[in-house]
């Protein structure tokens, strides 16, 4: 039973949502029913929304992949580009234009296979750009074949006897590349999720976001996970908050804000240095 | 005004003084022999002016960072070789299919591979016709000077905001490196071309719709408009459709909007054409050596005429079919295997027989080489 009060806030809630919706784009989105990527899409909209960003500000940038698909349904500037490049066509649209919030939607194959180069050196220059990278450990657009975090032993299509490779520990790379803020979170925890989002936005630096997602169409499928649900109840147990000690998180996954550096410059800001003094030096 | 000064200068800084001119606000680029000092140029003088540099960490980073500050709403370039040009083709093509205004650079080397890199060709002729997957119209400008570079780099940028689409700069190592006296040009003695914006309201705005030219107003990011852009086949809106109509506009469209207006874009340059019986037809670097062959022909009696393709892209059809009417031969010069002349057999007319004048070791061809096969084709 729902209170009033509780249904009341709920349609308010539901309202945010569909405000933040492309008022020309035909729906139902392609994804399949019970993905996570439409969990992650409605806790980016909360984020935005809690943020007060003007809505001509921001601009989603995306590559290629089911998660990538994601700028077509939200009311924002939008560029879905090719596989892997997102955050270097991002990376043009933040240089030139520092005036506007860049956010990258992307996916475990999309921005650590073939866009790897890509994703270190945007770490690296620290630029003021989000990254949400929805890691559901295999590639879902193509039918299921293996990717870059796809656990050693899984099944894929193209790991039929189990998979021989290691996986990318994602926020690892990111952290090491330079990122000046790193989280995780799931979509089990969206609360969590909405948090972590509207920080990541608000930091001034590279911020990057991995969210274990779900697809049980094909990573739940091809290894016997079960349905949407029985995956989102593993995010809830294999996941800790982040700052347990080893013994008390016993092997499970921390999530929440892993790195925060609000120390080094960003890209944009030193860069504009550079014009400022030499435009002063025209005039002096 | 006191008269610019003539300065000594090489083509690949002759192509950053055209960009600039031509409002350049950002580059992004990638170090390859021999188009180097473009990037060094727009590292250096860029940020005096406000616009921004990078170096981006591959081709593929650099012409996606140029795709992206074009959407945003600047005017954006970047210089490659070959082999960067190879890479920078996926997103290229991209730029074809969400209609980005923008430039791209090929200071010619050898090929194929990482090929001669320290020398002079072209053999990417065909690559910038048909590099990136696909159906898609291409445009294309070969300077043949120092100061031609000036020009046709600003004439690259004005056709690129004209028409929404990517124009490569075709130079080759000779005039990419050749140091030449030239005057800049100052402001009011060339044209500068801006995107349309709309000026509809956002709810109207079709980013893709049907007009009467093929290309759509673009506005910048923040103005409100809040497009979508995709390199999936799209619709009026801009998204994605696998209707076999919309399928048919949007690749039509990507054509047409060049196709139809090939007169505003095509330019030959025609020498001692009035009275030729034969005709060398070149472009880039090669049109200087055939410039100079023309003339002692002439000197020696033979009417010769020098047809200079300065758009190489789309194929100036129109202009050659009626430059070269009353030919009877024609020779066609590049410093590849062959590939432009077949392009002009097309369109030569049925009396004409057209030979071909190769070079590929990394060399120029010379007035010599030119002089022996202009007594071939007489005899
Ligand atoms: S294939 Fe997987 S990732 Fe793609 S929409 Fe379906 S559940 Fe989601």
């Amino acid at each position: 039973m729902t209170t009033t009060a509780e249904s009341v806030a709920e349609q308010r809630r539901s309202d945010v949502h569909l405000s933040y919706l492309r008022p020309h784009k035909k729906f139902p989105n392609l994804w399949c029913p019970g993905c996570g990527n439409g969990i992650v899409m409605s806790s980016l909209v909360r984020a935005i929304d809690k943020l007060g960003l003007p809505r001509d500000e921001v601009a989603l940038v995306s590559g290629i992949g089911c998660s990538s698909r994601m700028p077509v349904y939200l009311d924002f500037q939008a560029l879905h580009t090719t596989h892997g490049r997102a955050l270097a066509f991002a990376t043009g649209v933040k240089f030139a234009r520092p005036d506007l919030k860049v956010i990258v939607i992307t996916g475990d194959g999309d921005a650590l296979s073939i866009g790897g180069n890509h994703l270190i050196h945007a770490c690296r220059r620290n630029i003021d750009i989000t990254t949400i990278l929805i890691n559901n450990y295999i590639y879902g657009m193509t039918g299921g074949q293996v990717s870059p975090t796809t656990p050693s032993g899984a099944y894929a299509t193209t790991t039929p006897f189990g998979n021989t490779e290691k996986h990318f520990e994602p926020c690892d790379l990111a952290k090491g590349a330079g990122a000046t803020f790193v989280a995780r979170t799931t979509v089990y925890h969206t609360p969590q999720m909405d948090r972590v989002l509207a920080d990541a936005i608000a930091h001034h630096g590279f911020s990057f976001v991995e969210v274990l997602s779900n697809c049980h169409t094909y990573f739940g499928r091809l290894n016997r996970l079960g349905s949407a649900t029985a995956l989102l109840q593993m995010f809830k147990e294999k996941t800790t908050s982040v700052g347990k000690t080893e013994e008390s998180a016993n092997g499970k996954i921390p999530i929440g804000v892993l790195h925060r550096d609000l120390e080094t410059t960003e890209l944009c800001d030193e860069y504009q240095k550079i014009v400022d003094s030499l435009s002063k030096g025209k005039q002096g | 005004m006191s008269r610019p000064k003539r300065q000594l200068m090489m083509g690949n800084q002759a192509c950053v003084q055209g960009a600039l001119r031509a409002g350049l606000r950002f580059y992004a680029g990638y170090p390859i022999t021999p188009s180097t000092e473009v990037t060094e140029g727009c590292a250096r003088e860029l940020p005096k002016t406000g616009g921004r540099f990078l170096q981006m960490e591959d081709e593929i980073g650099a012409i996606s960072a140029v795709v992206g500050a074009s959407v945003a709403g600047v005017k954006a370039m970047t210089a490659t070789s070959g082999p960067g040009y190879s890479l920078m083709v996926e997103n290229i093509g991209y730029a074809y299919m969400i209609e980005a205004p923008c430039v791209i650079v090929n200071v010619q080397r050898g090929g194929p591979s990482t090929g001669l890199p320290t020398k002079t060709s072209q053999s990417d002729t065909m690559q910038t016709r048909w590099g990136p997957h696909g159906d898609y119209t291409a445009i294309a400008v070969a300077p043949s000077t120092v100061a031609d570079t000036v020009t046709e780099t600003i004439r690259a940028f004005n056709l690129a905001e004209r028409f929404r689409t990517p124009v490569t700069i075709l130079l080759d190592e000779v005039i990419g490196h050749m140091q030449e006296m030239i005057s800049l040009p100052e402001p009011g003695e060339y044209q500068v071309v801006d995107r349309v914006k709309p000026t509809c309201p956002p709810e109207e705005y079709e980013p893709y719709g049907s007009t009467d030219n093929f290309v759509n107003p673009m506005p910048a990011y923040g103005d409100g408009y809040r497009w979508y852009a995709t390199g999936l086949t799209h619709d009026a809106m801009g998204f994605p459709t696998n209707r076999p109509d919309e399928i048919v506009v949007n690749l039509d469209k990507l054509r047409r909007k060049i196709e139809d207006f090939r007169d505003e874009i095509c330019k030959v340059r025609a020498d001692w054409m009035d009275d030729a019986e034969f005709a060398l037809v070149s472009y880039g670097s090669v049109s200087r050596t055939a410039l100079l062959a023309t003339k002692l022909a002439r000197e020696a009696g033979v009417k010769v005429g020098c047809l200079q393709l300065q758009t190489v892209w789309p194929f100036p059809l129109a202009q050659l079919r009626e430059l070269l009417q009353d030919c009877t031969a024609v020779i066609v010069a590049e410093l590849n295997m062959g590939q432009i002349v077949r392009e002009v057999e097309r369109v030569a007319p049925p009396q004409a027989r057209v030979h071909s004048l190769l070079r590929y070791d990394g060399e120029i061809l010379t007035p010599i080489q030119f002089l022996e096969k202009i007594e071939e084709v007489r005899s």
